[in-house]
């Protein structure tokens, strides 16, 4: 059902910016080129067979010994239609950076910032992108691959064997 | 009823001056942990920064270094009031990256949604309960956890454990249902009626309760899709849309049930909402008791369900097979999935990758209480003071899930 | 206090025997075993008949700290802040594995065990502890409180220039306390 997503994606944008699509588990995916992130999801959003209202979801995954080693992951979800797709935006390593969905759905703030936290991707034209889930003491981005999983950053420790 | 514009209130001739105030992170109408940083005039709020993360757990990290099954236990602290709906939504998950979840035995299913339905209304409860206690009314609170402790017994019966369940496995549940819980779970259910009308009588035309819910933190239905809000709370707003109707999973098309909307999206349409959706779930667990067929509870394949305890104890190629499930995982194929169903918050989705291991390679979750909780920072500012505690409380943000 | 303490003089068992009924507990609830703590508050359970009876959640008012679920790096200052904040004595419990050792959370974020920062007098394990569990924490704590063990009691007298080493702490269990009563007899 959702192929129809595709289909029109593919339709609209022939100049490259649609790299890859494919279906899977019944889900419809689409790699997108992160240059021309704004404009598709702006097309999804605002297309009228389309309409994706809603973003169910933004995450990253850290494709660990790939390039571009970084995924954006976004989940849309059209209410009226009822149709989702899912989009990746591709970022390597050295520039972690592609544009922020805040201008189009206002719920990407948080999932952004968490992106960010976690997986030090930097989100252009987000209006406040601080940390979210970690402390603004933390150094580093621990959900990375190379982050160890037990490495803490404490704040406060008590003294061994004090009674206080 | 209810002041709708703060500003009406303001005496001209007293002048205040802005100050920052801090709630949090622990404050008792936090259920959870979260820091408010609010800028307030007088009694009104001018600026809101609501700061999450008090409880980061790492449930993504944990995951990736745990074999599939052994997520299980992390789930259940996830959204810790209503466990087994988060037990059931990830085993979902998992079950179509394995290309089995068309497979899994009748009898499971309607267990799971049985035991899911049950974790709702325990869900509902507390929240309506604890909201209510937080403007005063004790006594809801009371007969809330009264109800609750019967639902609570009732899990503790079919999975041993009263809050922490780790109930549902991959390819099943781990048992059936124990001799005559049928029947017990009904008579509960006749209870539980007579506490909500007891509750309904308490609060429903109380004027405290009435004046902080009344027309307080609307939000409407364009606000609610571009948030992303799900569950009862989007509901409130009008937006239709419930996982269990409009994508059905399990056997939840078998049902006939209704989706409760609001009309305003105020506090008031996220209260009710809630109870008319515990009477909602009342009535599915009514249905599924009548359905559920007699079979067997788990996926007869070796690759996937553990063998049977007298098996594993008594041939080598039984204990070979458990030990083999139970060290390396179940191999699950490589492939990307995201699957959602829908918990007690609103549609709470898996996006798992797997690379071909025993293990996740990532393991989100999409939570969906943070959509709710984010749109504080917009509700808040011109409310009075007085308006965060029930206002954040209908938003029932859950600390392990909102920050995972 | 106004009054100077001797070592188990008649009147510092006295007090002890109020203070071990009076228990006004903060409870500073992060996570799931909020869930149990507000069982054991709520009717069935019960943990009034215990004299610990309402929560006060103002940690001045407080001298029973009850560390209810994951304490994180980053609650640690402001869980050392309440701690701090609450006069003496007082006396912690660390409800539930995770505000005990960490539970199975082993990671980056969580904190393995309250007693980083602050000091724990009884720990209840169990993920969440069932709230009979909790009632017998209640119970222990009482019976150290009566017998003027906990921390900051050992810290007072301690300020006051008596020396009590720490090792001397009797550990607590139920099964020496019988067995310890009958011997009297």
């Amino acid at each position: 059902m959702a192929q129809l997503v595709l289909d029109r994606l593919l339709a609209q944008f022939g100049g490259g910016e649609i790299i890859k699509t494919g279906s899977q588990h019944g889900n419809e995916w689409a790699r997108i080129r992160p240059d021309a992130w704004t404009a598709v999801c702006t097309f999804l959003r605002d297309d009228p067979t389309l309409s994706m209202e809603m973003l169910t979801d933004l995450t990253c995954v850290d494709r660990f010994g790939d390039e571009p080693r970084f995924d954006v992951v976004v989940h849309l979800y059209s209410v009226s239609k009822k149709h989702r797709v899912r989009l990746y935006g591709g970022v390597p390593e050295e520039n972690p950076l592609i544009d922020s969905l805040v201008p189009l759905w206002p719920g990407a703030d948080w999932p952004e910032r968490e992106a960010y936290d976690l997986y030090g991707v930097r989100f252009a034209g987000h209006p406040d992108l601080r940390r979210l889930l970690m402390y603004p003491e933390f150094i580093g981005h621990p959900l990375r691959k190379d982050y160890p999983k037990e490495k803490r950053q404490p704040l406060v420790r008590r003294q061994a064997g004090s009674l206080d | 009823m209810g002041i709708q514009d703060a500003a009406d209130l303001d005496a001209p001739d007293l002048p205040t001056e802005p100050m920052p105030l801090n709630m949090g992170p622990s404050h008792p109408a936090m259920h959870g942990t979260v820091r408010m940083v609010l800028d307030v005039e007088g009694e009104k709020i001018t600026n809101a920064d609501v700061q999450i993360g008090y409880l980061h757990r790492c449930f993504e990290k944990e995951a990736e270094y745990a074999t599939w099954t052994q997520i299980f236990p992390y789930t259940d602290r996830l959204n810790y009031v209503s466990p087994m709906l988060n037990n059931v939504g990830y085993a979902i998950a998992v079950e179509k990256l394995l290309d089995i979840d068309k497979k899994i035995p009748e009898r499971a299913q309607y267990i799971r949604v049985i035991v899911g339905e049950i974790s709702r209304i325990t869900d509902h409860m507390t929240c309506l309960g604890a909201g209510a206690m937080e403007l005063g009314a004790f006594t809801v609170f009371l007969y809330m956890l009264k109800g609750r402790e019967w639902l609570y017994e009732l899990q503790e019966e079919i999975s041993g454990a009263r809050l922490t369940h780790s109930f549902v496995r991959i390819g099943g549940v781990v048992g059936d249902l124990p001799a005559g819980y049928i029947d017990r779970l009904t008579e509960v259910l006749g209870k539980i009626r007579v506490i909500l009308d007891d509750v309904s009588k308490l609060l429903d035309r109380n004027r405290i309760f009435r004046d902080r819910m009344d027309g307080i933190a609307i939000i409407t239905k364009q606000e609610a899709m571009a948030y992303g809000l799900t569950g009862p709370v989007g509901r409130s707003t009008g937006l239709e849309y419930d996982v269990r109707r409009d994508h059905p999973y399990l056997v939840y098309d078998r049902f006939d049930f209704d989706v409760p909307v609001g009309s305003v999206g105020d506090n008031f349409d996220r209260y009710a909402v809630r109870v008319e959706e515990i009477k909602q779930s009342m009535s599915i667990l009514e249905q599924a008791l009548k359905q559920i067929p007699a079979g067997p509870v788990m996926l007869n394949d070796p690759r996937i369900a553990l063998p049977s305890k007298a098996e594993t104890y008594n041939s080598i190629e039984a204990m070979i097979a458990h030990f083999k499930i139970i060290m390396d995982g179940i191999h699950v194929p490589p492939g990307e999935v995201y699957s959602f169903t829908e918990g007690g918050n609103g549609e709470l989705g898996f996006y798992l990758v797997s690379d071909g291991t025993g293990r996740p390679w990532k393991c989100r979750v999409r939570p969906p209480c943070v959509p709710a909780v984010a749109i504080m920072n917009k509700l808040l500012p011109g409310l009075f003071m007085a308006d965060v505690v029930p206002t954040f409380g209908m938003m029932n943000m859950i600390g392990g899930e909102c920050d995972r | 206090m106004g009054f100077e303490f001797v070592y188990s003089s008649k009147l510092e068992a006295a007090v002890n025997w109020a203070r071990k009924f009076s228990l006004f507990s903060y409870p500073f609830v992060t996570a799931c075993c909020g869930m149990e703590y507000m069982s054991t508050a709520a009717p069935k359970y019960d943990i009034a008949r215990f004299g610990s009876e309402f929560p006060r959640f103002s940690p001045r008012q407080a001298d029973l700290l009850i560390i209810v679920g994951t304490i994180t790096e980053r609650q640690g200052p402001a869980l050392r802040r309440i701690y701090e904040q609450m006069c003496e004595p007082k006396w912690v419990i660390a409800f539930g594995v995770c505000a005990s050792t960490g539970g199975f959370y082993q990671n980056y974020s969580t904190m393995p065990g309250a007693d980083q920062v602050v000091p724990v007098d009884v720990y209840i394990p169990g993920c969440p502890p069932r709230p009979e569990q909790v009632l017998d924490a209640l119970i222990m704590l009482q019976e150290r409180i009566q017998r003027g063990e906990g921390h900051s009691q050992i810290a007072m007298r301690v300020d006051q220039g008596f020396d009590v080493p720490a090792a001397s702490v009797r550990p607590i269990s139920r099964i020496t306390e019988h067995g310890e009563k009958a011997k009297v007899k």
